[in-house]
Formats: structure tokens, sequence, C-alpha cells
């Protein structure tokens, strides 16, 4: 009968998430779940998230106790069928070995590195079948702002994500980056994954990038999702990036973030840290000040993908955060013809603090 | 990328890096040079403990073996910072500065300020710290409040590899002469650093853990002593803030201060000998500055004021221990 249950694991978010606290459970046991329901309240030292069910099933069992932390991928809960006895539950929760966690490579997506003209690019990949879908993160951002995207959308397609030049682990010695930098790494991109077509999402920065490829390469793309994306309008909040730029410590660093979020209480220590980390490898100031200046000149945003997109046949929708403190939410309604969705209760991290909805529009869309 | 590495192979690693970006930098110390070209393994020892392994052939022009005679070759290296180069000096242990310390103190620490800011000394002197390692009362001291207390030196004692590599990096790119001390038995400790190189700046302490009940202030060895404090107390429902302080000189008493005024108790933790300690400047500090948010004595856990033992039982109950920790915060706490 053990092939009929299912175990509700701790999720691994991220190369180094090793344990989390279960925050809360949302389902009773007895509850029939539905995969993509919001089951859970995981905290990890660096983010909070809803949980949504991989699986279906009736859930017999909630192993994990609120408020407990447990590793990744220990036995949280147990679905299965109502002819599943009891006593074969509670034997295959006694029995239940945790999958061994390994320290490296094994403890989850390896991330991996392409040598491209424009420098190295570190990407990671999630297998599947299909159109691929590509995530772009945004300004001062990396791969792991899809950690609440890229594993639900790996149900329906192949799902790539990579840091853009200057970004995350990707080369930090780039002349003059720009738009075109980055619109460059994506294609080349595209191009070692012999990816020929991809469904582009792009978050802020990465939206204009997205935009952009579109409208350079228009049949290398199969849809288009912006996110709370940049080159829709000319404000921005330029405040949130001469501060992203500018802050030097932790103390300068944790106020702007507070821009990123509708709950702030989601800018963790962690957080804050790993940011500056990565502000303080060598190249990254430079590299981001040149950016800001091409992008971002008097407060403004300097390019625009409105009028270019308007020659782009494929869908486009686009994805807004109600509570953006950084990109106005009126240039949601910017590209005639898309399908627009506005999201309550989520800022500028939208994909974040509203991950199931957008993850249940981008599988739409595809 | 990051990747998993040793306090000890971060030291290199910034080494290596520094000495790759920037030619003016050079090394300069006992047995890093020797041993290269002879029978067998066909490298340099790279120092005692084998720090600088693998740099020699990398770097053959900037790195200089000496004669053991630190007076000799730290007075070299900070003669040679004022004239253009970037020396890091390693001296096997911090307990050897006494011979060499007036070319430190009275030389290297004075040039910026009596030369009217004319002059620059962008000297490292990098040494082995800290008891445990079984090597008795001359090789295992934590005299960081010696040079804590001298103005014009900066003084830098980290606690894990990533800072390690961070603050190496800014020591070597400070223009200003640098006491970096590494805790010998920290070197096989490992954690995620960046292959690329990176600065900490200096006077940034770090906060290692977030607690609401005390504040343990500290650095070094007694970082990772305090969170496992931290962890058993955890259990008691004790809820227990370590701040990892990394520079002494210049020190970032903002967070302490800032901690203390939300949990309003703090315990020092210092290696050092309790008198004129880090630990007692802290404690001072703070009963200066925040002495209204205190709602306990302040308390100290340090070395006795005695020598390191040779005794390996002596030695263990010298080093301020977890269970030491956790029995001054108990204590703080009022159970």
């Amino acid at each position: 009968m053990s092939d009929l249950i299912t175990p509700i694991l701790m999720p691994k978010w991220g190369l180094s998430m090793r344990e989390g606290t279960l925050a809360a459970w949302h389902v009773e046991e007895g509850t029939e779940i539905s995969p993509g329901d919001e089951i859970m309240d995981v905290e990890t030292d660096k983010i909070a998230n809803v949980v949504e069910a991989a699986d279906g099933g009736l859930l017999r069992r909630r192993v994990g106790q609120a408020g407990e932390v447990y590793p990744v991928r220990a036995l949280l809960g147990v679905l299965a069928p109502a002819e599943v006895s009891d006593a074969e539950v509670d034997a295959y929760v006694d029995a239940f070995e945790m999958p061994q966690v390994e320290e490296d490579e094994d403890s989850g997506p390896a991330h991996d590195y392409a040598d491209l003209p424009i420098g190295r690019i570190r990407y990671t990949t999630r297998e599947g079948e299909g159109v691929p879908i590509l995530l772009i993160h945004g300004f001062g951002g990396d791969l792991d702002n899809w950690l609440f995207n890229i594993d639900a959308l790996a149900e329906k397609a192949p799902v790539h994500a990579l840091d853009l030049p200057g970004h995350g682990q990707s080369v930090k010695a780039v002349d003059n980056p720009g738009l075109g930098t980055m619109v460059d790494a994506v294609v080349q991109l595209m191009d070692h994954l012999n990816i020929e077509k991809a469904h582009l999402v792009g978050h802020s920065m990465g939206g204009l990038v997205s935009g952009q490829v579109a409208i350079d390469h228009p049949g290398r793309v199969a849809s288009l999702t912006l996110i709370c994306s940049a080159g829709l309008g000319e404000e921005i909040n330029s405040g949130y990036i001469d501060g992203f730029v500018g802050a030097a410590s932790r103390k300068e660093l944790k106020p702007v973030l507070k821009d990123l979020f509708a709950d702030q209480s989601l800018v963790s220590r962690a957080m804050v840290d790993d940011l500056l980390k990565y502000k303080r490898l060598d190249g990254v100031q430079g590299f981001l000040e040149a950016l800001r200046g091409n992008l971002f000149v008097a407060g403004r945003q300097a390019a625009g993908i409105v009028a270019g997109l308007a020659g782009f046949s494929g869908p486009v929708q686009v994805i807004w955060g109600a509570g953006d403190a950084v990109i106005p939410q009126a240039h949601a309604n910017a590209i005639p013809g898309a399908s627009v969705t506005v999201i309550e209760g989520a800022g500028h991290m939208v994909q974040m603090e509203g991950s199931s909805r957008v993850n249940d529009l981008i599988r739409d869309q595809i | 990328m990051a990747r998993t590495l040793s306090m000890k192979d971060a030291i290199n690693e910034a080494l290596d890096q520094e000495m790759t970006r920037d030619p003016t930098v050079i090394m300069m110390g006992e047995d890093i040079v020797g041993g290269a070209g002879a029978a067998g393994e066909d490298d340099a020892w790279g120092g005692v403990l084998g720090v600088s392994k693998g740099l020699y052939h990398k770097h053959p022009k900037q790195m200089i073996d000496t004669p053991l005679s630190e007076s000799a070759y730290v007075g070299a290296a900070i003669g040679a910072a004022t004239c253009g180069l970037r020396p890091v000096a390693e001296l096997m242990f911090i307990d050897f500065m006494g011979v060499c310390l007036d070319q430190i103190y009275n030389q290297a620490a004075k040039f910026r300020y009596m030369f009217g800011g004319k002059a620059e000394t962008p000297v490292v002197i990098r040494a082995m710290c800290g008891a445990g390692f079984r090597a008795a009362a001359q090789h295992s001291q934590m005299l960081t409040p010696i040079f804590t207390h001298i103005p014009g030196l900066k003084v830098v004692c980290p606690s894990n590899a990533y800072d390690t590599k961070g603050l190496l990096i800014q020591a070597i790119r400070d223009n200003d002469p640098v006491i970096f001390l590494e805790h010998k038995n920290l070197y096989a400790s490992e954690c995620d650093v960046p292959e690329e190189p990176y600065a900490i700046p200096f006077g940034e302490a770090n906060i290692a853990r977030e607690g609401s009940n005390v504040t343990i202030v500290t650095y070094g060895l007694m970082v990772p002593n305090s969170l496992a404090a931290a962890e058993t107390l955890k259990k008691e429902g004790i809820d227990v803030e370590v701040i990892d302080l990394r520079t002494l000189s210049p020190i970032d008493m903002d967070t302490v201060i800032e901690s203390v005024e939300n949990t309003g108790r703090l315990v020092c933790v210092d290696e050092a000998n309790p008198r004129c300690s880090i630990a007692s400047d802290v404690s001072a500090s703070v009963a200066q500055e925040a002495f209204k948010a205190l709602k306990a004595p302040i308390a100290m856990v340090t070395a006795p004021h005695a020598p390191v033992p040779f005794s390996p039982a002596l030695e263990d109950l010298y080093i301020p221990s977890p269970d030491r920790i956790a029995a001054a915060v108990r204590k703080t706490m009022g159970a």
C-alpha cells in the first residue's frame, strides 16, 4: 500500500538552505489537497514563504509541528487515500528515512557556468519537456530571486534562470554595461543551451531585458511575462536605485530593501548580509554605478519597450504587486492588448510575495 | 562561485589574488620560500603551517624568505611600505612580536601622525594567535589588547573563513599598518567563500546570531564557543545575540550599543587575559554609553590572569568554554 502514500517534505529553497521552521499549517488532517494549494508557512533564516502542495491527496497526518525546526527533506506530512489504514500510515512515518542530503552538488539542483563571448555566466536548470522558460532577474538581483518559482514552473516546462552580467556569480568585468549587455547575455546563453525559442519571464530590469530580446529577436521569444517591469514608463523610485547602489553597510542597506516588499518584515538580516556580500565583490560597485548611469538617467528610466513591442506577435502578460514602491503600478497598463494582473498584498518582489499566483499565471500562459 | 573553504585556504587565496592584482604586494616571512627546489616535494613550505603553500612558484618575485630575525624583517617590511610597496610580513606567532615591537608601535604606528599625514605605511603583519594548540605559554597568547591599545594600528581577528578572506584583502589594500591575527585553532574551520576577491570594510561588526535576551560581544575563536553556548541556552528559553567584532581597532561600538539597548544584558567573552582586555574595554564603553539600558551587571568571561599552561588539562580549563560562557549568561539572566 505504501505506493499510495505520498510524503510532504520540508522544501529546499536554494543551495544554502539546510533547515527550515514549519511556522504554521494551513490545512487540517482529513482535508483533500490539490497540487498548488497553500498548505503551510515555512521560514528560513533568509526568507519566509507559503508552501504549495506539490502533490494532491488526502492529508492523513501532520507529522511536523508548528514552530519546530526541521532539516531539508524531513517528513512533515503524509498524503494517502482513505483505503490506506492508520496503521499503515504510522508504519510509513516510523520507517521514513530522510533522503540523504549531501554537502555539495547532491544537495539540490546545482548551478552551472557557461563561458560565453560576454564572459562567464552562472545559470541553473530544471529539466522538463517543451519550450523552456527563461527567468531574468532585476537590478541588483540574481537567480535566487526565483526561489519560489523555479520548481513550481518546472512542472510544466524546462526552466532556466541566469545571473545577468555584473550580478550574482556572473562576470563582473564588463565595459560600459547597459541594456545591450544584458540582451547579449540572454541570447548568448540561449545559444549555448541550444534553446531556439523560450518563454521569457522578466522581473523589473529583467522585464526590460526580456522585452528588448523580443524586439531584437522576435523569432526566439514564445511569450513574455513582465513582472513589475522596467521599460514601461519613465517614472522609477530613484531613491531605491540610489540607495541600493550607495549603501555600504547593513545599516544603510536594510531600509532601502524595505522598498522591495509589501511585508517589510521579510527583509531579514541574512538577506541584507547576502546582498552586502554581493556588493562587496570586486567590480560590482563600479558595474552598478555604470549600469545605473545608462539605464536610469536623472531619476528617470532611459529605455522603453512599449513602442517596440507593438511588432511582437506572441502573448504578453504583465503582473504587478499592488504595493510596488519601486516602479509605479500604473505602468502595468502600458502595453495595448497585454493581459494584466495586479496582485494585492505584494510589493515589487511579487514573484516572491505572491509566488503561488505568479506561478499559476505563468503556467497558464505557456 | 561560492564553495566551502577553510580559513587557512582563505588566507592563501586572498594573498594569491592580491599578489596577482597588484605587483607591489609582496610577502616576507620565515620558511615561506624555504623548501623550494629541495629533493622530494618540489615546493616551498609556505610558512610554519603551510598557509602560503603553492604561492611561491606563482609569485617568485613577490615572496622573500627571511632569517629568523623578526626585528630585521618587520622593520624592512615597514620601511618598504613607506617607499611604495604593500608588504605582508608573516610572523609565526604573535608571541614573537615582542622582539620587533619598536618597529611596530613606535615607528609604523606613528609615521602618518608625525609626518603630518604625508607618510603612509600600508603594511600588514600577519601572525597566529590563541591557545588550545598544546604549544605552551610562549606560543599561545591572545595579545589583541596590546595592539588595540596603540593608536595608529588597525587590529583584525576574524572568526571564520569568509571574513578572513575579505578582511585580509581589505588589510592589504588599507594604507595604514594592520595587525592581522589568525587563531590557529580556526585554520581548519570551513564555510562558504566566494572565489572572487572581495573586501570587508574595517569597523563593522557581524551579528553572528540574532537574539533578544542577552548580548554576547566577542571575536576570534570565542565566536564559535559563544554560538555553541547560545545553542545550549536556546533550549533553556534564553535567546542570545552574538556579536563578532571582527576588527578590534577600529571597533564597531554602534552595533554593540544598539544590541545592548535592545537586550539590556551584556556578556563580554575574550580569550585574552582579563586586565585591560577587549572585554574590559567593551564593558567600560557600554557602562558609559548605555548604562540606563542595562538590566543586570555586565559579565566578563576571559582567560585567567595567568600564562597559558602547557598541561593539556589545564589549558582546556584556561580557554573560555561554551559551558563557562553559558553559565555567565544564566547569571546575567538571574538564573
